[in-house]
């Protein structure tokens, strides 16, 4: 980043306001915070008595806390359902859309639909289409002679949530990578072509090494999303007192830290969440530069 | 968007299998929203009706949440926490984006970084600590912790508002520096005007998130139907409207119904916004 204008004389001073707002969110709200996190999850705190150091025993006693260990369990079975379907069908649609159809236009708002709608309405809705008895999808089933499903009952609850936020997702996905398929140049296909390969060559070939930078940001997003999914999970499987019967670590930090006033519980939480993001952004970096390497 | 040629060594029934696909999926995708409008249009008594076209077609239910549930408190609150919170950040956020496209200084690129890396920090790492703060500056329980962090810049926006600002050919403020112009005036004489586009894109983006958002205000105001917003008073409707579907889908109804309409008028800087937001 060596172009751009030099600020003269006092102009530095215009700078630093322009600049001010993003700096103080910067120390403040993210790095600050931080590091406040990271401090509290060394005590024991109500917010009403003297904070309490207690070492490293509010980790330690996460080992013991089977709420914070099913919420944890569950997260990762999300996060591994989540992330690929989401990426392998947000990738499908923008395959599909970037051929010589009609209504590609009319098909991208179609699917772009769930993305902008609030998670907590769109997940009023789902119960009602999950809904045991009288719900839509158990009367489609049932016209198949299938018996109805119990979706947001205790086997099927994280299967119908992660299908539910996958739907939700999709179009994001999407957008992103069609724009990068349609900036592939034309001749790479007919290069590849003439040489001989044929279509799903050429998805291997030509339009997946030319994706790997969005597919892999993408992933990392997403991954992101999932590590932090709430909304509709709330919504779907909430049984009283801001808890759910899927609880993810996000309920947990939640009601540790917002419901029971367990400051030094909910920030270790916090941190073990925000180490297993940086830990998954690692991994996807590492893969990205092996992918990188032989091209 | 750009019209592919048929290149003559592909056959035409890739397309037409295509086609199918999309069609199936495009009703997964707007299928719950139709049968969310048709619930919304039958009696209470006529709700486990499975026909698409209610027996009986009646408004009783929005008038209802409207008239019984205060709901026009809950909209103009959200309302009025969302346009502050856009605001916020399109004012800071271009302030700081321009700073990072077109002002040289010392450290632009290790603080641009430092920048982009909370992207990766999840909210509930942060949570904690802005409500402690919260609540000693004695705004817990007010709208305030809802909107003011949003005039704290943020990664998203900045990152979003800088990709846009770089397209604009530097020259321009070189000139205008030339013929005596402030960097303050190259901002909002020049830059600001011309990002248009740029800024549509983004103030949906940030009317969205604050329109969407459960968690911020689920910690953070009193579960009371004159206080809340509309997300957390979907939520309470939930309980208490349980079982009466078509009462809550009209309330699901209107709260998606704004946002839609939005996305229909304004889709072009919508998508350009996200494709925007993607890696170049």
């Amino acid at each position: 980043m060596n172009f751009g204008l030099r600020p003269l004389g006092r102009e530095k001073l215009w700078v630093l306001l322009l600049l001010g707002p993003t700096l103080l969110g910067l120390a403040v709200g993210a790095f600050g915070s931080i590091f406040a996190t990271l401090g509290l999850s060394f005590f024991k705190w109500d917010l009403l008595t003297t904070p309490e150091w207690v070492g490293f025993a509010n980790y330690a006693g996460l080992a013991d806390d089977r709420m914070f260990l099913r919420s944890l369990s569950n997260t990762i079975i999300f996060s591994l359902l989540y992330v690929p379907l989401t990426i392998v069908c947000a990738m499908a649609v923008a395959l599909l859309l970037n051929r010589r159809i009609h209504g590609v236009s009319l098909f991208r708002t179609l699917y772009f639909l769930p993305v902008i709608s609030s998670p907590t309405a769109v997940g009023l809705l789902w119960t009602w289409i999950f809904a045991q008895d009288q719900g839509v999808l158990n009367a489609m089933l049932g016209n198949l002679g299938i018996p109805p499903v119990r979706w947001l009952g205790p086997n099927m609850a994280l299967y119908s949530v992660v299908v539910v936020n996958v739907w939700g997702a999709i179009g994001e996905g999407m957008i992103v990578f069609l724009a990068g398929l349609q900036a592939i140049p034309r001749e790479q296909y007919e290069a590849a072509h003439l040489d001989g390969a044929n279509a799903l060559q050429r998805l291997i070939y030509v339009t997946l090494p030319a994706m790997a930078p969005s597919l892999f940001f993408q992933s990392v997003l997403s991954t992101i999303h999932a590590f932090q999914a709430f909304d509709y999970i709330y919504i779907l499987t909430r049984v009283g007192n801001g808890n759910s019967s899927v609880p993810t670590l996000v309920f947990s930090i939640y009601r540790n830290g917002f419901r029971f006033f367990r400051m030094g519980d909910a920030t270790a939480q916090a941190i073990v969440l925000t180490a297993i993001i940086f830990l998954f952004t690692l991994v996807y970096f590492r893969i990205q530069k092996r992918w990188e390497v032989p091209a | 968007m750009i019209r592919i040629e048929p290149a003559p060594w592909e056959s035409r029934w890739p397309d037409r299998l295509a086609m199918l696909v999309l069609l199936i999926g495009a009703i997964a995708m707007v299928g719950p929203f139709v049968w969310m409008l048709s619930t919304s249009l039958k009696l209470p008594a006529d709700q486990y009706t499975r026909t698409l076209i209610p027996p009986t077609l009646t408004f009783e239910n929005y008038t209802r949440i409207f008239e019984i549930m205060s709901f026009q408190t809950l909209l103009w609150n959200s309302i009025k926490i969302a346009l502050i919170s856009t605001f916020g950040q399109l004012l800071t956020c271009s302030m700081a984006a321009f700073v990072f496209a077109i002002v040289k200084f010392p450290g632009r690129h290790a603080l641009f970084v430092l920048l982009l890396v909370t992207l990766m920090v999840p909210q509930q790492i942060t949570a904690i600590p802005q409500f402690i703060m919260f609540k000693w500056l004695g705004l817990y329980g007010t709208q305030a912790p809802l909107y003011l962090p949003s005039f704290l810049g943020g990664a998203f926006g900045v990152f979003l508002m800088r990709q846009y600002f770089l397209t604009i050919p530097i020259e321009l403020a070189e000139a205008a520096r030339i013929d005596g112009a402030s960097l303050m005036q190259i901002y909002w004489k020049i830059y600001l005007p011309l990002a248009k586009p740029a800024l549509a894109a983004f103030a949906i983006f940030a009317f969205l998130f604050s329109w969407n958002d459960l968690f911020t205000a689920l910690i953070y105001l009193p579960s009371d139907l004159d206080k809340t917003t509309l997300p957390v008073g979907l939520a309470l409707f939930q309980v208490q409207f349980a079982g009466t579907w078509t009462i809550m889908m009209a309330a699901v109804l209107v709260s998606v119904a704004p946002i839609m309409v939005a996305f229909f008028i304004a889709q072009k800087h919508f998508i350009e916004g996200v494709a925007l937001s993607g890696l170049k």
